[in-house]
């Protein structure tokens, strides 16, 4: 670990008059590769002798395994290998952090191949590897597996009712006054509480309430899983995958496998979105078990069907919210109840959308109760601010309705209570340098919120928060005898990380970003970073770099006082280059980057800079989101017409892909909002797992998405950022479903709203 | 002395109890205070928790400092998409 550790002083943020770099827009370093078709994605990547493997999957949402007999499998020419989940460790049930939040091994190791049970159609039960894809499938179906069916369960309220199908019968629900004396499928019981709450509706001059639905939504990336794994004989391992952290790949694999974490080396390749679904793994350890049975490295990559009926999704869920105002707006009361699918093992986000329901607002009285259910649906991974988008669309609904019953504009009743610098926010902590005024503000100022409405058209807003993280980062600078300069780094670049950190260490260095190259290293090149999730890599991995040039930036002054046999406090360093202040050397001409690294050997070798840290106080972010829809009242087709998004971005380091994160978050929103869901039949199994029944927007179906940046720095970065990435996502499912609302007159709480339900409203209404 | 707000989860180790003080000037020491306290509440919150000091969240910090009159909160670790 550096010295430096992580440091509020740094001093980069006083103003923004000195800055040349930072808050420019570039081009993307990975953008000529991108739009060429040459940047190598995970399944782009080949090896010498590599065979296909495959996974056989549960036609079962919920089974007992009670023998698998690879022996046909097994004789059929071309193949080499087969593996069950006898081929993998028995692991602790033992929580263990591998590059984010910690994860549960043993049901990590379980979800990646059942043992006992099949516990979702499509879980992983086998897996083959043989020299060519079609040999691969024959083996496939030669497996024979005998299951004992099990009665199955998908929906939350189901999986909690008294006689629900038992998933895991070692299940007993934590946080709880008393232990239960029975398993259950709630993992985990949650409750954030302040204030009388009885009082506080009492005292209520008006009460809204609602119950409220959101279906279970897939990431929605474009390039599914895929990787290429090497065992070799002497038990040393090669990865190359598509993932969010291949540190995260690294342990995860290690743990699954029984293996040394430094046996594993882990590649990362361009990635094709994550959204934080590439949090977690699912070929890897099977790629690299193959290869270790077969003596040969080993290839995988999921089929679009595989990655719906296998990987992510988010949580569907059920809410109910009852809020009590006064007549004049003030919230007295809140008591929020989330009940969150987790899939097939415990983690829903119900946490973070408990903590995140009413983090927009102060409220003197409130109850927030969160439930974790297990049900036969593929294990839930992380999305974009995972659980702040389901809770908000129900609280930003229940705010929708309060304002129209108050007959307050919804900005002002938001305004009214808001959190500001100084509250104590719902979930604990005192808000400090928080800027969520101001994006309301904003949305007030645009001249979108003053444009009148034509026929079946409806205007909603909403807001949203996301507490974004720092973490542990490395970063390192290397300066090149030409006086250019490599940005290392150990974060997969999902959002524009690349160009982020190219920028903050030219903006520091005081050299040209063209003369910055950043590049993402593998596991044994760089050292640990978390992945790149939480919106923590510009923040925490940002820091790392900076520092990094600092460091160096320190080096080239010594340099040059070498250069000049000067005290190396006599040298500045300004612009790119180091200037000479001793007044008996007043005629000496500044040394550029480039002229003291021309000179690296004979001063003392390489120059570079490299900073471990662990990232702390990375500010939040909030967002308040505007939207017009129109309303096709023969078909019940909505139309986005416009949205505005403002968002507290800290300082855009590159305002282009800030926009760019702010659009993409609002786009996956609409989506969740208006047409997006899992949809399952009477035996379990997903029914749209494509992208022609599974509808994720696409360009033709959005308007331009304005987005505003709002800068309330963060003291805590040199640059003053903040992450950017989440927020965006959490208030767009509310504020798409308020618009519906006003077009139709209608309050509608289940997502989608897509064209039926909307089509049923309208029958109902008789239009 | 640290002010520590226990939340609703964590008040199972604190015999109910919601807030409390404890002298410690370092995360470290807060979670060996409070494990000599509340015995399982430290190894607890070092594991499970984050901490936000003065409201700034911290993630695995022993060494972040405390001021004496700091309001220290937990809430579990946050990851992310």
């Amino acid at each position: 670990m550096s010295d430096v550790l992580d440091r509020a002083d740094i001093g980069h943020n006083e103003g923004d008059d000195h800055l040349k770099i930072v808050g420019t827009r570039p081009v993307r370093p990975d953008g000529a590769d991108k739009v060429t078709g040459r940047a190598a994605y995970g399944a782009d990547f080949n090896m010498p002798g590599q065979l296909v493997g495959k996974v056989l999957r549960s036609p079962h949402a919920h089974a007992r395994i009670v023998s698998i007999d690879a022996r046909k499998a097994r004789a059929l020419p071309g193949v080499k290998a087969v593996i069950t989940g006898d081929d993998f460790p028995n692991l602790a049930d033992e929580f263990h952090e591998g590059g984010e939040a910690a994860s549960n091994l043993r049901d990590m190791a379980m979800n990646v191949i059942a043992r006992d049970k099949a516990l979702y159609h499509g879980h992983a039960v086998a897996a083959v590897a043989a020299i060519s894809s079609a040999i691969a499938d024959e083996a496939l179906a030669l497996i024979n597996v005998t299951y004992e069916v099990l009665p199955h369960v998908i929906e939350v309220e189901d999986a909690m009712a008294e006689g629900a199908p038992l998933l895991h019968r070692h299940m007993f629900t934590e946080g709880l006054e008393a232990r239960p004396d029975k398993p259950s499928n709630v993992a985990k019981r949650n409750r954030i509480a302040r204030g009388d709450l009885d009082a506080g509706f009492a005292a209520a001059d008006v009460i809204v309430e609602g119950r409220y639905t959101t279906k279970a939504t897939h990431q929605g990336y474009i390039e599914p899983h895929a990787t290429v794994a090497s065992w070799a004989a002497d038990g040393q391992c090669n990865v190359w995958s598509s993932s969010q952290g291949q540190f995260m790949v690294r342990t995860y694999c290690a743990k699954v496998l029984g293996k040394e974490i430094s046996d594993i080396r882990v590649t990362p390749a361009e990635i094709g979105g994550g959204f934080g679904g590439k949090t977690v793994v699912y070929l890897e350890p099977l790629a690299l078990a193959l290869s270790r049975e077969s003596g040969h490295p080993v290839k995988m990559v999921m089929s679009r069907e595989e990655v719906f009926r296998a990987t992510g999704p988010t949580s569907g869920a059920v809410m109910h919210v009852k809020l009590g105002a006064k007549t004049d707006g003030t919230l007295t009361a809140a008591d929020v109840e989330l009940k969150y699918q987790a899939g097939a093992f415990p983690g829903s986000p119900v946490g973070a959308g408990s903590m995140t329901a009413l983090a927009c607002y102060d409220i003197p009285a409130f109850r927030i109760t969160g439930y974790d259910v297990v049900t036969n649906t593929p294990k839930v991974a992380a999305y974009r601010a995972p659980g702040a988008p389901i809770s908000a669309f129900a609280v930003e609904s229940a705010m929708d309705d309060l304002a129209l019953k108050l007959g307050i504009d919804p900005i002002a009743l938001r305004e009214k209570n808001a959190v500001r610098n100084g509250t104590k926010a719902s979930y604990g902590p005192t808000y400090q340098n928080i800027g969520y005024l101001e994006t309301l503000q904003a949305i007030k100022d645009t001249e979108h919120y003053r444009t009148p409405l034509g026929p079946n058209q409806g205007r909603g807003m909403a807001v949203g928060f996301w507490f974004n993280v720092g973490g542990e980062s490395t970063a390192a600078v290397n300066i090149n005898e030409d006086g250019t300069a490599v940005v290392v780094t150990g974060n997969p670049d999902i959002g524009g990380s690349r160009a982020s950190m190219a920028m903050m260490a030219a903006e520091t260095l005081g050299i040209a970003v063209e003369k910055v190259r950043p590049m993402v290293a593998d596991t044994a090149s760089i050292g640990f970073s978390m992945l790149t999730g939480g919106s923590r890599t510009t923040f925490a991995t940002g820091m790392a770099v900076v520092q990094s040039a600092e460091k160096v930036i320190a080096e080239l002054k010594r340099r040059a006082a070498l250069i000049w046999d000067v005290a190396a406090d006599h040298v500045i360093w300004k612009d790119g280059a180091a200037y000479c202040l001793d007044p008996a050397k007043a005629d000496e001409k500044p040394l550029t980057l480039e002229a003291i690294a021309g000179q690296s050997a004979r001063t003392g070798g390489p120059i570079t800079g490299q900073t471990s840290l662990n990232a702390q106080g990375a500010g939040p972010g909030f967002a308040a989101h505007l939207c017009d829809v129109e309303i096709d009242p023969e078909t019940g087709h909505v139309t986005v017409l416009r949205y505005t998004a403002s968002q507290d971005v800290g300082r855009a380091i590159h305002p282009a892909y800030v926009e760019g994160q702010i659009q993409g978050g609002v786009a996956q929103g609409v989506g969740w909002a208006l047409n997006e869901e899992y949809i399952f039949d009477r035996d379990g199994h997903m029914e749209n797992a494509g992208f022609l029944d599974y509808r994720v927007p696409v360009a033709s179906d959005l308007p331009m998405i304005d987005a505003i940046l709002v800068e309330v720095p963060n003291p805590r970065h040199p640059f003053g950022a903040k992450g950017v990435g989440e927020v965006p996502i959490v208030p767009p499912l509310a504020a798409v479903a308020n618009a519906i609302r006003q077009a139709t007159g209608v309050r509608m709480a289940d997502l989608p709203l897509s064209p039926p339900k909307i089509r049923a409203v309208l029958d109902a209404k008789g239009a | 002395m640290v002010r520590v707000v226990a939340s609703a989860d964590l008040r199972r180790f604190t015999g109910g109890l919601e807030a409390f003080d404890v002298e410690a000037d370092t995360v470290r020491r807060l979670v060996k205070a409070l494990e000599a306290r509340f015995p399982g509440l430290g190894d607890y919150v070092d594991r499970r928790m984050a901490i936000a000091i003065d409201g700034e969240i911290h993630q695995d910090a022993w060494t972040s400092p405390l001021k004496p009159d700091s309001e220290v909160y937990f809430i579990p670790k946050i990851g992310g998409g």
